[in-house]
């Protein structure tokens, strides 16, 4: 625990803004990361969150606004004036060093010479009490990444910056990391803020993520929020795999929207769809693959919304099978259906599609369906 | 047999190579031990220890030597502390004449020794600057820097430049950066090329005698002046000494660095 008070941990980003030349990394933001949170930073590359985290580290200067540390603004200062610590995408150990003396770095910096003991018990908290005296090149990947860890943590910073730091480690060691890192910061209570393109690795990490595109904020909220109750296309895709359905708003029943999908009629909490979109007469309606129910034949419950269709193509994938839908007008709908029955669709089957109407969500028309499909979002 | 002979040929080309090359040294070696007669020492007549007990017994060699080591070091150390500078300043910063500065720091590694040799040579003339220890330093310090410059940028550019983000990262200051991170990562590079200009000055000839005065005679110089009137054995001492020298040093420096493997 921090010893500063309750808020040392806390950061306020207010205007922040940073230009390179004529480009805008990163448009005017504002937010704030609460104390002993692991906040994720989401988004493609180039989408302007790793700049964000440099201007918090005091790396790159911002063209406008303010970062707040623990309610101190450090917006004027260097790097080495702030109380944060980084761990790097490339771990940028140093190479000359031993692991020892890499871990002891910041502490020796701060004037501290007892560092034996401190270095000692953190390599143990990452697992590496026993390789101490080597240098970082005789470490694998996961163990180099360990001592990154170590290394900034040690300090005991306010708060700590992460940059992809699994990005260079094969799958299932980055999932190995995903749990170590957050066992981690369970036990040091910091706030950690991570920056990454993988939307698993942020949904399985953080408390609260915030989605980045074209260097904006486009959506804040906890991972199932973002993933239950998507505001954007971008953010409906980039998280996991959406349905988009463009319908057209016939009325208000209560409170649901009634929609004319295909020239079907289906239902739609108007507490589902973002604000300002219900009141026009426009709406695309999203639905995630795995909420959809495909059969044979109709519900029984009426209330479901429901379409036709015929199968085009089936992958089996071990736990589920992955079919697309052709619905009548000749647009796909994606499904993931567990292989609990035996007899499953094949491809040219008639199915019937349905799904509880509030699973469904809202969006504004009129925006890019596809954003956020691209090959940056796998 | 042939097999076996197929299996080591590369051997064999290897070792014929270094016998082609260290055939010359030997054969210095050897006649160091000769006590000439005549004034060329290029016929063995008898055994004789003289030369290495008394290397400086002959008439302004050693001067020369001492001479050669002066310019040397003076050279190495302007040289490297000078082209380290101006290293990092074309590895990392983006100015105005940067790509000019590039090409005439490679100028003079590419240019023939007796062009640059004249011109500098004008050059003092013109400036009415008499010929001798300063020349032959100012001269020696235009090449070395190129070739500090050139093994340091390198090694510069080739620097993670998360490596100093990180160090500030962890609280060092500017110049804490530079002593302790930056400086230790680069500081191949800068041995490099101080060796490098080492080697240079100190068997520098050409340029060395465009420039130099009649008081300064470099060990080159008097090399090859001594081959005109006839070349005592104690030329061959200092060459063989040097050759060993130099044999030694590469030899620690394998050591150390296999024993600073080995601890880590």
């Amino acid at each position: 625990m921090s010893k500063q008070g309750r808020d040392a941990g806390r950061v306020e980003l207010t205007g922040l803004s940073k230009r390179f030349g004529g480009f805008t990394a990163v448009r005017p933001t504002d937010l704030t990361i609460p104390e002993g949170s692991f906040f994720a930073l989401l988004g493609a590359s180039g989408c302007g969150k790793t700049t964000t985290l440099r201007m918090i580290a005091g790396l790159e200067a911002p063209s406008t606004g303010r970062v707040l540390i623990g309610g101190q603004d450090v917006t004027g200062l260097p790097p080495h004036k702030r109380p944060v610590n980084t761990v790097f995408q490339s771990y940028a150990l140093f190479p000359h060093l031993s692991v020892a003396d890499n871990v002891a770095f910041g502490l020796r910096r701060k004037g501290r010479k007892d560092v034996a003991q401190p270095v000692k018990e953190m390599l143990e908290l990452v697992e590496l009490g026993h390789l101490g005296g080597r240098k970082p090149a005789q470490l694998s990947g996961g163990q180099q990444q360990r001592v990154a860890v170590a290394r900034a943590l040690i300090n005991h910073p306010q708060v700590l910056l992460l940059d992809e730091p699994l990005g260079a480690l094969d799958l299932k060691l980055r999932r190995q990391m995903q749990l170590e890192l957050k066992r981690i910061q369970t036990e040091v209570g910091i706030t950690f803020v991570h920056v990454t393109h993988d939307q698993e690795e942020a949904m399985t990490m953080a408390d609260t993520i915030a989605v980045m595109n074209g260097g904006v904020i486009e959506q804040l909220g906890s991972p199932t929020e973002l993933y239950e109750s998507p505001k954007t296309a971008f953010v409906a895709n980039f998280l996991g795999q959406s349905n988009m359905l463009p319908a057209a708003v016939l009325g208000r029943q209560g409170d649901d929207l009634a929609l004319d999908v295909h020239g079907v009629r289906m239902t739609l909490p108007a507490s589902r769809a973002v604000p300002g979109s219900s009141g026009s007469s426009r709406i695309v309606m999203g639905i995630r693959p795995e909420k959809i129910t495909l059969g044979k034949a109709e519900p029984d419950d009426a209330h479901r919304n429901m379409l036709r269709g015929i199968v085009s193509e089936a992958s089996f994938i071990g736990v589920s099978t992955e079919y697309r839908v052709r619905i009548a007008e000749g647009s796909e709908l994606v499904v993931f259906s567990q292989n609990r029955d035996d007899e499953r669709p094949r491809v040219g089957d008639e199915v019937v599609l349905h799904w509880n109407p509030r699973h469904g969500f809202g969006l504004d028309a009129g925006q890019d369906l596809d954003a956020g499909t691209g090959e940056d979002a796998l | 047999m042939l097999k076996w002979l197929r299996h080591n040929l590369v051997v064999f080309a290897g070792l014929g190579t270094l016998v082609y090359m260290l055939a010359p040294n030997v054969v210095v070696f050897v006649f160091s031990f000769n006590d000439p007669v005549g004034r060329y020492n290029y016929e063995w007549a008898e055994f004789s220890d003289k030369a290495w007990t008394d290397p400086c017994g002959v008439a302004g060699m050693c001067d020369s030597l001492t001479l050669s080591f002066k310019i040397a070091i003076l050279a190495t150390l302007c040289a490297t502390v000078l082209g380290t500078l101006i290293a990092f300043a074309l590895a990392r910063y983006r100015f105005r004449a940067r790509g000019l500065v590039n090409s005439l720091i490679f100028l003079p590694m590419a240019m023939p020794e007796i062009v640059m040799a004249a011109s500098i040579a004008m050059l003092f003339l013109s400036m009415g600057m008499d010929a001798g220890f300063t020349t032959i330093l100012i001269a020696h310090i235009t090449f070395c820097v190129s070739f500090v410059v050139t093994a340091v940028k390198s090694r510069v550019i080739g620097m993670d430049p998360a490596l100093e983000e990180a160090a500030r990262d962890l609280y060092a200051s500017p110049i804490q950066v530079f002593l302790r991170v930056t400086l230790p990562l680069a500081a191949p590079g800068i041995a490099a090329g101080a060796m490098l200009a080492f080697a240079l000055s100190f068997d520098d000839f050409i340029i060395t005698n465009f420039n130099a005065g009649p008081d300064t005679v470099t060990f080159p110089m008097y090399v090859w002046g001594a081959a005109q009137r006839g070349t005592p054995p104690q030329i061959n001492v200092i060459g063989s000494a040097m050759l060993v020298i130099a044999v030694l040093v590469v030899v620690a420096g394998q050591i150390v660095g296999r024993r600073n493997r080995a601890k880590a």
